[in-house]
């Protein structure tokens, strides 16, 4: 018989599954919760746009495109990007559409680590680079990120981790789960640290659109940067795409010429319908993004009013849909708290630790569901501080 | 101000608390904005949306295309205000186009809608022709789909 425990390899049998995982594995099995957990618009994409990809389909372009994407598509890209944040890319050897911004960071780690390579990852943030950069043979460098910073990097918590074995910095900018963003000034000291280095950065900056107030800066806009820089970006939350799995990198073609090797043999090319969809979505997509925008702002504001209500403390994000509020002070871990709210409340959201060890005592609220629901949730959040200030 | 519009042309049960928290106003300055609104008539009445299909209740509904000779100095005003005055006809509108008003009629049955058309609205002297068309279907109205809401079906991946 075949012995499963020597052919799995260790280091993918050790593999953690994700913590979100876990609490989205206990919440599939209730019934009548309020969640405030997924991480992916709520809008349906637009119609012109899902209407472009129906048309592609209608006559017959059901091929596999060329490795790199439709050409017109990574021209409407690189367009988009310049017109939208100042990046100047070439279409013909900078590009790629990936499956979703998740290839696009698999790719990039893999074409940049070499066993051994530390990867500098910012806490709390999405949870695939670390697995990631694992699996490529690197070695995750944690480093935890502050309330009292706004949970932004600054350029002494990176001099602290940086080593001569560095080789990436994830910078990822807005954040997915605290909606932290970095402007200029705060993105500038962190590059003046890596000019003269041989450090390169996976600026993820799939969130670039949800800015509220200010305009997202990419780190690869600053001078010496572009050099260094693969930024990810996709179409999932700026045009409400998820579903489409479309992402892209733009990186100079020396990196770009590595990560087209691996995403050739490992994927082929991005799905083609979903290409089409992306140069209607690049070309007349603009407006749609800012509806949705003002919606999600609306919708930001409406939750923070409501947890200064509750009376847990929050900063006030600008960014990406999510709120990260501090739910400390009252005995209960983060998981507790939430495993608590949902079994006695049922009301869903996500402890901070499953984002990275440096979340305890916070939790992610998602702001991407209609005000009713909200205000439902809130309730039942409500409810339970209350609760447990009288029992303290 | 006229983002509270668009909310409550939306949803008219946001409450002005609602809207203020959304907004980042005050309570105070959403309520009067708000009763400005109604008292210059910029906002004419909240209503309900309902799907008359999924109950008991018959109703039967129907475009009306009228051919109208205006009136000196008074155009099509005076007609128009007159059959606003009919509780059966639910919509009035001064159209472009091939014919001149176009009105929406309800009633419990076809009989009842064609007879108003016959014995009411025919004989008056301004108008010259009728056309009348039944709705069968509602499919969508005032920007609303007519469909049962659907579940929140998205996929429970980790992000």
């Amino acid at each position: 018989m075949i012995d499963y425990n020597t052919l799995i390899p260790q280091h993918i049998a050790a593999l953690p599954s994700s913590g979100i995982r876990k609490f989205f594995d206990l919440l599939d099995n209730m019934k009548d919760v309020t969640a405030l957990t997924v991480g992916q618009p709520d809008f349906v994409t637009p119609w012109h746009i899902r209407e472009a990809a129906i048309e592609s389909l209608e006559r017959g372009k059901t091929y596999y495109t060329s490795n790199a994407g439709l050409m017109e598509c990574r021209r409407e890209i690189a367009a988009y990007m310049k017109r939208r944040f100042s990046l100047d890319y070439d279409p013909q050897n900078e590009i790629l559409t990936t499956v979703g911004g998740s290839e696009a960071i698999d790719i990039t780690v893999r074409a940049l680590v070499t066993p051994g390579d530390e990867v500098i990852i910012p806490e709390p943030c999405f949870v695939c680079y670390a697995p990631i950069v694992t699996l490529a043979g690197g070695i995750p460098v944690r480093l935890p990120l502050t309330a009292k910073n706004k949970f932004k990097l600054t350029p002494e918590e990176l001099a602290a981790v940086l080593t001569e074995k560095t080789k990436l910095l994830i910078l990822a900018f807005p954040n997915n789960p605290t909606g932290a963003i970095m402007e200029k000034e705060e993105l500038e000291a962190i590059a003046a640290m890596l000019r003269d280095t041989n450090i390169a950065v996976l600026s993820d900056e799939i969130y670039a659109e949800l800015t509220y107030g200010k305009r997202h800066v990419s780190i690869a806009s600053l001078e010496g940067m572009r050099e260094r820089t693969v930024v990810v970006g996709g179409f999932s939350k700026a045009y409400a795409m998820t579903g489409w799995r479309l992402g892209y990198t733009l990186a100079p073609k020396e990196i770009t010429r590595g990560m087209y090797k691996i995403h050739q043999y490992a994927i082929m090319c991005a799905p083609t319908q979903s290409q089409f969809a992306a140069i209607e979505a690049l070309k007349n997509g603009d407006a749609d993004i800012e509806e949705m925008k003002a919606e999600y702002d609306r919708r930001r504001h409406y939750i923070l009013k409501g947890l200064e209500e509750i009376g847990l403390e929050c900063f006030a994000p600008e960014g990406a849909f999510y709120v990260f509020p501090k739910i400390a002070g009252f005995g209960l871990s983060s998981e507790e708290f939430c495993e608590k709210l949902l079994y006695d409340y049922r009301v869903a959201i996500v402890p901070g630790t499953a984002f990275g060890e440096c979340g305890e005592g916070f939790a992610r609220i998602s702001y991407a569901y209609s005000v009713p629901h909200i205000t439902k949730a809130l309730e039942g959040i409500g409810k339970f501080v209350k609760d447990l200030k009288e029992s303290l | 101000m006229d983002t509270i519009l668009t909310l409550l042309e939306k949803d008219t049960r946001l409450t002005p608390k609602e809207i203020a928290s959304m907004l980042s106003l005050s309570e105070d300055e959403v309520r009067s904005a708000i009763s400005e609104y109604e008292k210059n008539g910029t906002i004419v009445a909240y209503k309900a949306l309902i799907d008359w299909d999924k109950t008991d209740r018959e109703i039967v509904s129907a475009v009306i295309e009228l051919k109208v000779t205006p009136q000196r100095d008074r155009g099509f005003d005076k007609i128009a205000e007159k059959l606003l005055n009919y509780p059966e006809i639910t919509s009035v509108c001064l159209m472009s186009g091939s014919y001149d008003i176009q009105l929406i009629i309800e009633g419990k049955t076809l009989r009842e809608v064609a007879q108003f058309v016959a014995m009411k609205l025919a004989p008056m002297d301004c108008i010259t022709a009728t056309s009348t068309s039944f709705v069968l279907k509602k499919y969508k109205d005032k920007g609303v789909i007519y469909q049962t809401p659907e579940e929140d079906e998205r996929g429970s991946c980790p992000v």
